[in-house]
């Protein structure tokens, strides 16, 4: 236990980054600072697990059980390994009218795994979200930070190949 | 200047005055009045701060939001978290909107609730079970699969049935306010919310017992007493001990002779106001270890007080009258009558008697 | 009238120099420099703008309703958790330009006497996140942040806070939860955030778009906004656009505008696509009712409907609908409303903080049921039933997500009711891989 405890910890840069964060709010509040550290350890160690979420409880001084909560509520917090590329589609009404259903078929044909699943090669995760607020620029999926829009089959295979590398 | 602001506000509640003092809910004005008129509360529980406005239970009309401002409010309000103004005036069980919103919220609460009663160690003594009795129809119409969960071990006192969870989150206030670490919460969310340690760890600490009692349905029941009776087959006693940790006053459950529950003492309301610690919950079971005080007083209402009465003081309908009152016919016969019909219709008496019950008379 | 977007494609918009020299920061200059608090939030009352993160409430007059007790800090939070289906206007507005809103934000806060303000962001747009960011230090930097701001003894900070996905932070007391690191879980009210909101402070929430009008109303004063727009829909408006148009995407509208010329016109959004009829709209984001496009164009009175507060909701829920935050999606008769009526109430199922439970259990069920409708297993009286329910949420939940999962399923059933039936009666032709309900007096 002690030993994946310490194999848990933030880069020099990233605990500053922490720690600038925490100071951001007003003195006695810095749970707010839990979500900000949240996305700041998932961006390290790829996703939530019970050691990462245990760790950042010990960084903000609350009891491991209020991060399991907040990570549990939220969507973009992953719970389960993943892979290199968490692909993250909407499923929400206007994406769907925009011709999302085709696309998406494609794509979880094209990586050959289900929603929720990781490609064999552990390259790509594929998520289903709800709206990404880009409608009018869908179908979309998201990859980390980066915003996929208009997407159409063809698109989707250069993504992928490129992304394959 | 002198405060001439009264001390107390008065508040109408299906017709009924009461006057309480600022700050009151209109579910606690509503119990000052009576169990009559007070709202039912799955979720909500006095002595947790911060609890209620969750499970809709407690819906209520008002009508006039104050005297100096008599509006309706236009939505139904949760009476257990809204405050009382002066002259407000709260329609509860009069009113068929609320009527039908209970009728909806004992619908909802039921579609994922497993109905298996008969095996459950809260049955006899669940919130739920008698608010969709007062409160509920007798019917379905939830077709769907109902929502499962992963069985979680919380240790070796409590039992947790996730299915059967209503989400009043009042476990959640308890640990928070009564213990000194939470190690359990609500997980995930909508729906698929659950209450969970999410990595399986015992909730384990001197007053977690204490989250049995706060569950208003079977999903956190005490392990030790699993399976072992029916809580209308077991006698509650009211004792006391002299506890370092807690106020030592409990209720003991008796089989025969034998401890087989200790649970904290609850008022009419359901409500504890003295948590207990653990160990006279689970470890103190024998009569040796306790001061008894004497039966506790049950309500002749509940069916806990079955089999412990020599003679039952409910009072029963009078199925006689009813039965006469259902069978009544007008006879219809045209022999003549000793006076004239229009005689009798004309007289004081006659009219009076029919504005007053006009359906003891099929004719009019 | 372009107030908003005037300047958002000239290059390089996004860095302080060009904002600046576009104009930029000359309203936060007057405002500390010739205005007290009081007459600001004057201004902004004069000018009548209403809340554009949907429900309308005039912004003004909600800044007048923040306590100020002696010594207790106030806090402005600006509502960027944008994610109702179809709208995408914040996201457009802050990641090309985002001084508007650090402008905005800092007039508002100023006008509330907030020294530490929020900007709540989506966690999903954390490129915007760092846009923003990067925008705060340059405004710092230029010395219109931080402390002692243009020597005026005023020192304010921003923070950008990061959500976690999930819908419901967008109401106000969960974004403020969800702020405080817990759970999104609504808060009951009252108290309301006016009082008691952020840390138990008095907190003022406002959308993205309704700050970022503040810097033109301080500019060009309350009286020239509100002489914008028609009654009491006041100025201009982004509209995002998406579904069956030419044109998709975000448009800036005086409000009043016919919504003949809004979806015909090649200005905004160029018509239904080529070769296909306008069958549905949803003109205020996925909440609000659903009508048929005859009843978007032309009010029940035959009157022409405008794109104002007043005049979509004309006529009510039975054939009115809602601006709401200006997600407007667009339904050519190739749409089949069941699919998308059951799309919207997966979605509100998924959002549903699963607190109370006339919301938990009844955006579930209505899910269940509606799947097995367009799934081809449903039953004539799945549709009452689903009315029903519908009904049972509406107005008895804690939050408004309750109503916004009711409202759409209504609404569909109340104007395309025989799609429902038929669904249920031919389940085998309605299954079928891109089968829609045809009934032509629909179509425009």
């Amino acid at each position: 236990m002690t030993e994946t405890k310490n194999t848990i910890t933030f880069t020099p840069e990233r605990l500053a980054k922490a720690k600038e964060m925490i100071a951001r709010y007003p003195e006695g509040k810095q749970k707010s600072a839990l979500m900000p550290i949240m996305h700041l350890a998932q961006e390290q160690f790829a996703w939530m697990s019970q050691e990462v979420m245990d760790y950042v409880a010990s960084l903000l001084d609350i009891t491991p059980v209020e991060v399991y909560e907040v990570a549990t509520f939220y969507t973009m917090f992953h719970l389960e390994p993943v892979g290199k590329h968490v692909i993250e589609y909407c499923r929400t009404g206007p994406c769907v009218l925009m011709g999302g259903e085709e696309v998406y078929a494609h794509l979880t044909q094209k990586l050959g795994v289900k929603k929720g699943q990781t490609t064999s090669d552990g390259l790509f995760t594929l998520k289903e979200v709800e709206c990404l607020a880009a409608c009018g620029w869908g179908p979309c999926f998201q990859i980390r930070e980066k915003y996929y829009m208009n997407l159409t089959n063809d698109k989707v295979d250069d993504i992928i190949r490129e992304l394959s590398r | 200047m002198e405060n001439t602001a009264p001390q107390l506000f008065k508040v109408t509640i299906d017709g009924v005055e009461v006057e309480v003092p600022p700050g009151t809910t209109i579910l606690q004005a509503a119990r000052k009045i009576g169990p009559e008129v007070a709202p039912p509360a799955m979720c909500y529980y006095e002595p947790l701060k911060g609890s209620g406005g969750k499970c809709r239970a407690c819906l209520v009309k008002v009508s006039a939001g104050s005297a100096k401002d008599p509006r309706p409010m236009p939505k139904l309000v949760a009476s257990c978290i809204t405050p009382i103004q002066d002259g407000m005036v709260v329609e509860n069980y009069t009113n068929p909107q609320v009527v039908d919103a209970r009728k909806s919220v004992v619908e909802f609460l039921l579609i994922n609730h497993p109905l298996d009663c008969p095996i459950c160690d809260q049955a006899g003594e669940c919130h739920l079970q008698d608010f969709s009795y007062e409160h509920g129809v007798g019917t379905t119409r939830y077709e769907e699969d109902r929502r499962t969960f992963e069985k979680e071990d919380i240790g070796p006192y409590i039992q947790l049935h996730m299915t059967r969870c209503v989400l009043c989150y009042r476990c959640v206030y308890t640990a928070d306010q009564i213990t000194n670490k939470r190690v359990h919460g609500v997980m995930g969310r909508g729906d698929h919310a659950e209450i969970s340690t999410y990595i399986g760890q015992a909730i384990d600490n001197d007053f977690s017992g204490n989250v049995i009692d706060v569950c208003p349905v079977g999903a956190l029941t005490d392990k030790t007493y699993r399976f072992k009776n029916r809580v209308w087959f077991s006698k509650p006693v009211d004792a006391h001990c002299d506890c370092e940790k807690c106020s030592g006053k409990v209720q003991l459950w008796y089989r025969g002779d034998e401890v087989i529950r200790v649970t904290a003492r609850k008022n009419e309301w359901g409500e504890v106001k003295e948590f207990i610690c653990n160990t006279c919950r689970f470890e103190r079971k024998q009569t040796s270890d306790w001061t008894i005080e004497g039966p506790t007083k049950v309500s002749r209402a509940s069916v806990i007080s079955a089999n412990k009465y020599s003679k039952n003081l409910v009072k029963k309908p009078d199925f006689a009258l009813k039965l006469a009152e259902s069978q009544y016919k007008n006879i219809d016969d045209d022999r003549p009558y000793l006076h004239e019909m229009s005689e009798i219709q004309q007289s004081e008496d006659y009219k009076a008697l029919m504005a007053k019950d006009e359906k003891y008379f099929g004719h009019k | 009238m372009k107030i908003l977007t005037e300047h958002i494609n000239t290059p390089g918009i996004e860095t302080f120099d060009v904002y600046r020299k576009k104009g930029g920061y000359t309203a936060v200059e007057k405002v500390i420099k010739k205005m007290t608090p009081e007459e600001v939030v004057e201004e902004v009352k004069k000018s009548g703008v209403r809340g554009r993160g949907g429900a309308g409430f005039p912004m003004g007059m909600k800044w007048s309703f923040l306590a100020k007790p002696e010594g207790v800090p106030r806090y402005l939070v600006c509502n960027a958790d944008e994610s109702e289906p179809g709208t995408f206007k914040d996201h457009y507005l802050m990641k090309n330009i985002p001084h508007l809103l650090i402008e905005g934000m800092i007039i508002s806060s100023y006008a509330l006497g907030a020294n530490k303000s929020f900007i709540y962001v989506r966690g999903e747009l954390m490129y915007v996140i760092h846009i923003l960011e990067k925008a705060i230090e340059e405004a710092k930097a230029a010395g219109f942040l931080g402390k002692n701001i243009l020597g005026s003894g005023y020192d304010l900070e921003l923070v950008v806070q990061p959500g976690g996905g999930a819908y419901i932070c967008g109401e106000e007391t969960a974004l403020l939860e969800s702020l405080e690191g817990k759970r999104g879980n609504p808060r009951n009210k009252p108290p309301f955030p006016a009082v008691k909101g952020l840390y138990q402070c008095p907190t003022v929430v406002n959308n993205v778009e309704s700050i970022a009008t503040t810097s033109w109303i301080i500019n060009n004063g309350g009286e020239a906004y509100a002489a914008i727009g028609i009654g009491k829909s006041t100025g201009t408006k982004l509209i995002s656009a998406s579904g069956h148009i030419n044109k998709p995407g975000v448009y800036e509208i005086n409000l009043g505008v016919s919504c003949d010329e809004f979806l015909n016109s090649d200005e905004y959004c160029g018509g239904v696509r080529k070769g296909h009829y306008l069958k549905a709209v949803v003109a205020g984001g996925s909440s609000v009712p659903i009508v048929p496009g005859h009843l978007f164009l032309k009010t029940a009175n035959g009157e022409d409907r405008l794109m104002s507060y007043e005049s979509l909701s004309d006529g009510g829920f039975a054939t009115g609908t809602m601006l709401g935050s200006g997600g407007f999606i667009v339904f050519d008769e190739t749409a089949c409303i069941v699919r998308n009526t059951w799309n919207f109430a997966r979605f509100y199922e998924h959002e549903s903080c699963g607190q109370c439970s006339p919301c938990r259990e009844g955006t579930g069920w209505m899910q269940k049921v509606l799947n097995r409708i367009e799934h081809g297993k449903g039953s004539m009286h799945d549709i009452d039933l689903l009315v029903d329910i519908s009904k049972k949420i509406e107005g008895n939940t804690i939050c408004p997500l309750g109503d916004a999962a009711a409202w759409p399923v209504a609404s569909a059933i109340r104007h395309f009711r025989d799609e429902f039936e038929w669904h249920i009666k031919e389940p085998i032709a309605a299954t079928k891989p891109g089968a829609v309900y045809m009934k032509e007096s629909v179509l425009v």
